[in-house]
């Protein structure tokens, strides 16, 4: 049975990218903990010999013909970018300090 | 002078290609009504007066100079869920993450509906990213159900069901990942339709839960939602899951099934979804559907679905598994919500500032349920396990459709609780779904017709009818022998709304 700790829940959010107040840590320890123990409840059934479903109808690679269509443009592919620069994405600093 | 707000839009339509009267005078009618009546309610996040008239417009002067129809609905006004994307109108998904952000592309139902005529009103509310059953969730505030404005009207596609509701629209589209139409449209007495999954396109549907999203038609009447399914349905190259088939003759099935009679269908009644959890009456509405049914026809049995009871634990793996990941994609990099760059900051703190800031409560807790699913050392026993729990599922289903044509049961296991009831509690919360989520699971068709007011407290129920893959016009059949048989349709009988 899950017992989410605070320290599991920070390190969580650490993996989600998700910069949690302490707060939070609070309040979603206690409700992770609760859920998880909810749907835990799959495990109840015996099913080792059950293949997984990971989608309803069967996936099959579609390939279409290698044309050149009209896509965006580069304004409108950076029309909703919080910032751009001499038309391209304009991110903040990737690498640390010390890298 | 006829409310022509008050008209199906089967109705509407021919009165506009009859030239009785016009699309700009529909469009006109409805935004007329959503200005009195949206502050009351809170529908929609963001209305295209001139989009909508445009549109309209384009349709009356196709009419005037002698050209069919574009469809069987053209010049009919619609209310769009806003996590569909409409090229230069926002789309905002319900979260801050997307406030102001204008697509530079049609969703493929965008397309189809412009392309058919339909008249899009504006963008409606919805819990943010369609996690959720109340539109609580929306960071945009709640829509206000129209029978008693203290109540939810449902979610994730609270907006949707509340325009129809209201009579602000006679048509929407929703999307539905776990129960987001249909559980909406049974609290607000209106008609809310899952398709097969595959069945209408995902692109431009803002991605949730990938093997679950499912758009599709949002009406007051059955014969409405068929004319808008077939609009929107259909294979599409932009859809590598888009199922390469017709779509269902659901429009058909609709006129047939309005004679009421459904002599030869077997139906059956799912035993897993009662007893306690559920409201006394809703179930006794069920059963007085149960023996309509009876009446007109159809042959009624029972049918045991053991694994259904583990749809609930497996959906809310398998769903917050697949949102970690589609989230992922709001970075705040390319589009979207930035916050905290202020040049000291690197590219990843400012990522989790930004998706601290930009998303609510529910979607951090998804996204870090699905994060703990998808670990090392957890994914066995959670995802993996759930995974398998859909299998047996879709065997129920498959075991059901072997003996009957179609399974029915209550949509909801209540009718619309109170704003503020369940927000604390994301368990009780998730329990509105409890009977929607084996359709989704099992990616076949399952629809919401009204089955009239629970007795305690006056509030719509609704009948769920579920049938097999590929095979959506046998619900359409039901529900609209169904929909014959009752006095009225049950959204005539809502009050009017207090505007303050």
């Amino acid at each position: 049975m899950p017992n989410i700790s605070r320290d599991e829940v920070a390190h969580l959010a650490k993996l989600a990218r998700l910069a949690v107040t302490d707060d939070e840590l609070d309040t979603f320890a206690g409700q992770l903990d609760t859920i998880l123990s909810s749907v835990a409840r799959v495990g109840e059934v015996a099913a080792d010999d059950i293949p997984p479903t990971s989608h309803s109808v069967p996936l099959t690679n579609v390939f279409r013909a290698d044309e050149v269509r009209q896509g965006l443009t580069q304004a409108e592919a950076l029309a909703g970018a919080p910032a751009a620069e001499d038309g391209r994405f304009r991110v903040p600093r990737i690498l640390g300090e010390e890298q | 002078m006829t409310d022509l707000t008050r008209l199906t839009a089967a109705e509407l339509a021919e009165k506009i290609r009859t030239k009785e009267t016009s699309a700009v005078e529909v469009t006109q009618s409805h935004l007329d009504r959503i200005n009195q009546v949206d502050s009351a309610v809170h529908a929609f996040l963001h209305i295209d007066t001139e989009g909508a008239l445009g549109a309209a417009r384009a349709v009356d002067d196709g009419i005037a100079s002698g050209q069919p129809p574009a469809s069987p609905l053209a010049g009919v006004p619609l209310a769009l869920k806003d996590v569909l994307t409409t090229k230069g109108v926002p789309t905002t998904c319900g979260s801050k993450m997307l406030e102001g952000w204008v697509p530079p592309y049609d969703a493929t139902v965008t397309a189809r509906l412009r392309a058919a005529g339909v008249v899009i009103l504006g963008k409606t509310n919805m819990d943010e990213f369609a996690m959720g059953s109340s539109t609580e969730n929306s960071a945009y505030g709640p829509s206000r159900n129209p029978w008693d404005t203290d109540r939810i009207p449902g979610g994730s596609g609270g907006g949707s069901s509340t325009a129809l509701a209201a009579f602000e629209a006679p048509l929407a589209i929703g999307t539905d990942t776990g129960g987001s139409i249909r559980q909406p449209g049974a609290v607000t007495g209106t008609v809310g339709v899952k398709p097969t999954y595959g069945g209408v396109s995902r692109y431009g549907l803002v991605a949730f839960s990938s093997s679950l999203d499912q758009a599709g038609p949002c009406a007051r009447t059955v014969l409405d939602a068929a004319l808008l399914h077939e609009v929107i349905g259909g294979h599409d190259p932009l859809d590598s899951t888009s199922i390469d088939a017709p779509v269902p003759p659901v429009v058909a099935a609709a006129r047939e099934g309005a004679s009421g009679d459904l002599t030869g269908v077997k139906i059956g009644v799912v035993t897993e979804f009662s007893g306690d959890g559920y409201q006394p009456g809703v179930l006794r509405s069920f059963e007085a559907a149960v023996e309509t049914l009876r009446g007109m026809g159809a042959a009624i049995v029972e049918v045991s679905c053991p694994n259904f009871t583990y749809a609930l634990p497996a959906y809310y793996l398998i769903n917050p598994s697949e949102c970690s990941s589609n989230l992922a994609r709001f970075d705040a990099m390319r589009y979207g919500l930035r916050v905290d760059d202020d040049g000291t900051r690197s590219a990843e703190e400012v990522m989790a500032a930004t998706r601290e800031a930009g998303f609510g409560a529910e979607v951090k807790r998804r996204i870090m349920l699905g994060t703990y699913a998808l670990s090392a050392g957890y994914y066995d026993a959670f995802y993996g396990q759930a995974q398998k729990v859909r299998t047996l599922i879709t065997r129920d289903f498959d075991a059901a459709f072997g003996k009957v044509d179609v399974l029915v049961s209550p949509t909801t296991p209540t009718t619309a609780f109170k704003i503020g009831e369940r927000v604390d509690d994301p368990m009780a919360m998730y329990l509105a779904d409890l009977c929607t989520i084996p359709a989704n699971l099992s990616g076949t068709p399952a629809l919401s017709v009204p089955s009239g007011l629970s007795d305690e407290d006056g509030l719509p129920v609704g009948l769920q009818v579920m049938a097999p893959a590929l095979q959506d016009q046998r619900m359409y059949r039901v529900a609209a022998a169904f929909e014959a048989s009752q006095d009225g349709l049950v959204i005539d009988r809502v009050g009017e709304l207090e505007v303050a």
